[in-house]
């Protein structure tokens, strides 16, 4: 399989994401682009040091972000590695919170096929909902693009049901031109979700490279009639940045794109950042930092 | 779910307004001889904003001989000493730069998204650069003359980008040593008073810089003064033919930025998502009130139905309105003469048979509005292929090689810029050299800078603004 070369000018690409940043979101549309961020969250912990205690206490935030405030939906996922995808569906019963796992050996994925299919079967065994793979950049990079199209294909058939992101980890391929190229042919393989980034490399999700797969899942609707989703991840800490994302898909995608079945950010610190700004948005001034239950 | 809509975002800060401008001669604010004066109406809602002079000859005479004394001063100032005032009217725009973005986008309809983030940076960035000449001129001249100031210069400006023009013009007059006598466009006179304060402000010697507001017979007086050593037109091609007929045979010095109509050329191997916003950029840009305004597209025909599918896809995320909101990418058209003149080219365009596509938008119940609009089966012979229609109107036709492609891009009266966007690099430098046009931008378009010159072919006009080029215009070889 190989996607046709669609061809990416970087000048014009970071000019067009440079002006959707300036866009204004003020008052109204910032109350509602915080909710739809908080709806739209994959509350994440991807560290070694994760434990059960700590999955555990991110659930319960995930549940319900700050506890006493009327009006804060639950995030959409919970993100953890395959062995503590079990605790945190205990933790998440009944919830409506989904549950995402990584998998394929996050974040390099640089093992064979059979263990990436171990790996995705036991977090699916477990109870995830969601699974985020990461594609064989490397393979990529090479030319070897057959290759990385039947990896996400294998996957996506032991997915069935369960939804598939694959991580594209743009900060590792060079261009934008790969990038649009990994988006095209994860899409043409059958994933669910288009996802930047790891977040465990120096360059994760940018304005231009979010842009850029917007464009690939605008040009896949209109070619195929299917929507398909993106998530974003790495590196968003702040509303501001986050409201810039909603802008960058409304914009290329529109508002049908704006919601939990097909745009995810991951993230860990967002949320607190989110809460805060829509506390200072509903009363006008700010919660301290303590208000905010730490996870 | 919770729809995602963007609320109302104005820009709040309001410029200080005078109830009435008088006309800046000597370095005084003077009252006009007729004690004549003409409204400035914001053209977003048509209320007045303010009373500005009418500049009659006698008005243009008196400017012009404050301008006679002010350079006798000024070009015999030490050229370091020029340099000091010059950056500091650019540090004054770039510190006052917020309250020129909105009075600029009141007083002429443009998005403060683009007076903010182009017009005021852009106009700091030329006295900037022009302050950095002043004393190093012998080193943009070839051969070891001595370059010298030319004398007064009547500079006359646009409404499209009325203080940008202000600043193209006069930064490098004053860096070279040449005193001016600047006339603003009639609909849009705000920004050069405000320029005028600044320069007040910024302490330069008396009757260096004069702005004397008016019409065009203000204008005309000017370039037909005796005591006027160059004049700097920017406007219609139609007046820089009768400038250059005036001045012929009277010594004057003549440089001229007219008209265009500039192809924008695309290839069916282009990043085709980074042309649709080139295409954007070449006509929406300032509602298309733009002389090098990509104009007419010309679209290589196997990828003809693509391009118009985005882009008629793009101009629906367009947003038209307030101009003063932040998030407004058209705003109002500069004034109902101009909306007249749009209305009636795009009317001819669907009497001659060409389709019209428009942004469905609701257009605001007051105030000078047009909605993004493209025209596909445009045949050359149509006057909307061929006239400038200075407004957010594209024309599109096709061809089928590059030979064809350049044969129609050149096949104009005008030759101010064009684009070209493909991926092959060496056939955008082929295109690029077969282009007769004083700009071309390779996969990008409307970039400026106050080092690269910038000036036309043909009808467009002749002599070079910004750069070593530029400042040739303003200077005698002794």
């Amino acid at each position: 399989m190989s996607a046709t070369l669609v061809r990416v000018d970087a000048v014009m690409l970071e000019a067009r994401a440079a002006e959707l940043a300036k866009r204004s979101i003020k008052t109204s549309a910032k109350l509602a682009g915080i909710d739809i961020a908080i709806r739209c969250t994959d509350l994440t912990t991807l560290e070694g040091k994760d434990s059960e205690g700590r999955v555990r206490s991110l659930c319960a935030k995930a549940r319900m972000p700050r506890p006493g405030w009327s009006g804060i939906p639950s995030v959409a996922a919970v993100c953890v590695y395959p062995n503590l995808v079990a605790v945190a569906k205990e933790a998440l019963g009944g919830s409506g919170v989904k549950i995402a796992s990584v998998a394929t050996a996050f974040p390099s994925g640089l093992v064979d096929l059979d263990v990436k299919l171990a790996d995705t079967a036991q977090a699916i065994a477990a109870g995830a909902d969601e699974i985020d793979m990461v594609i064989d950049r490397g393979a990529l990079l090479a030319g070897r693009d057959r290759l990385v199209a039947d990896e996400i294909a294998a996957i996506k058939r032991l997915c069935g049901d369960v939804h598939l992101k694959v991580i594209l980890e743009t900060g590792e391929l060079g261009s934008y031109e790969m990038t649009r190229r990994a988006s095209d042919l994860a899409l043409e393989a059958g994933a669910d979700f288009i996802k930047s980034s790891t977040g465990k490399v120096g360059t994760n999700a940018t304005f231009p490279t979010a842009l850029l797969m917007c464009e690939a899942l605008r040009d896949f609707y209109r070619k195929t009639g299917q929507r398909r989703g993106l998530k974003l991840a790495g590196g968003i800490r702040t509303t501001k940045q986050a409201l810039t994302y909603l802008v960058i898909v409304n914009e290329t995608l529109g508002n049908a794109w704006l919601q939990p079945d097909l745009f995810r950010l991951g993230a860990s610190s967002l949320l607190d950042d989110l809460l805060m700004q829509f506390e200072k948005e509903r009363t006008g001034h700010y919660a301290g930092a303590d208000y905010i239950p730490k996870d | 779910m919770t729809a995602f809509t963007y609320a109302p975002a104005p820009e709040r800060v309001r410029p200080r307004l005078r109830e009435r401008y008088g006309l800046f001669i000597g370095g005084r604010w003077t009252a006009p001889e007729d004690d004549r004066f003409m409204e400035t109406i914001n053209p977003a809602d048509e209320t007045r904003i303010a009373d500005v002079a009418y500049g009659s000859t006698a008005d243009v005479d008196r400017a012009v001989r404050a301008a006679r004394k002010g350079y006798e001063r000024w070009s015999a100032l030490k050229p370091a000493d020029r340099a000091k005032y010059v950056y500091r009217i650019a540090r004054t725009i770039t510190e006052r730069s917020r309250e020129l973005a909105v009075l600029e986008s009141l007083d002429g309809g443009k998005p403060i998204r683009e007076s903010r983030d182009f017009d005021v940076p852009a106009s700091a960035a030329h006295f900037f650069y022009h302050a950095g000449w002043a004393d190093k001129l012998e080193w943009a001249i070839r051969g070891g003359a001595s370059p010298q100031p030319i004398g007064v210069c009547g500079q006359i400006v646009p409404w499209n980008f009325p203080l940008l023009m202000a600043a193209w013009k006069m930064a490098p007059a004053l860096a070279c040593g040449n005193a001016v006598v600047l006339k603003p466009a009639e609909t849009t006179p705000l920004t050069a008073l405000a320029l005028a304060e600044i320069i007040a402000q910024a302490d330069l010697p008396p009757g260096v810089v004069n702005v004397v507001t008016g019409d065009g017979a203000t204008g005309a007086a000017l370039v037909d003064h005796a005591g006027v050593d160059k004049i700097a037109f920017t406007g219609s091609t139609e007046v820089g033919k009768r400038i250059a007929r005036s001045t012929a045979g009277s010594g004057k010095r003549l440089t001229l930025e007219l008209g265009g109509k500039a192809a924008n050329v695309i290839f069916a191997d282009a990043p085709m998502d980074q042309a649709v916003e080139g295409i954007v950029q070449g006509i929406y840009f300032n509602q298309g009130h733009v002389c090098c305004a990509g104009s007419r597209l010309l679209v290589e025909e196997s990828v003809h139905d693509e391009v118009v599918d985005r882009l008629t896809n793009r101009i629906r995320t367009l947003r038209l309105g307030d101009p003063l909101d932040k998030n407004t990418d058209i705003g109002a058209i500069n004034s109902r003469v101009q909306l007249d003149k749009i209305r009636e080219l795009v009317h001819s365009g669907i009497e001659q048979g060409a389709t019209l596509v428009q942004a469905e938008c609701e257009l605001p119940a007051r105030g000078f509005f047009f909605p993004a609009s493209f025209f596909t089966n445009v045949h050359p012979s149509h006057r909307i292929a061929r006239e400038e229609i200075f407004g957010p109107v594209l024309s599109i036709m096709t061809f089928r090689t590059p030979d064809e492609a350049i044969e129609k891009a050149n096949n104009t009266p005008y030759g101010l810029s064009a684009g070209v966007w493909a991926a092959e690099g060496s056939k955008n430098m082929w295109v690029a050299q077969h282009l007769r046009a004083g700009v071309v931008w390779c996969n990008t378009f409307n970039k400026f800078d106050p080092s690269s010159p910038f000036g036309g072919y043909k009808e467009s006009g002749f002599g070079r603004e910004g750069g070593v080029h530029g400042l040739h215009e303003y200077l005698t070889l002794a």
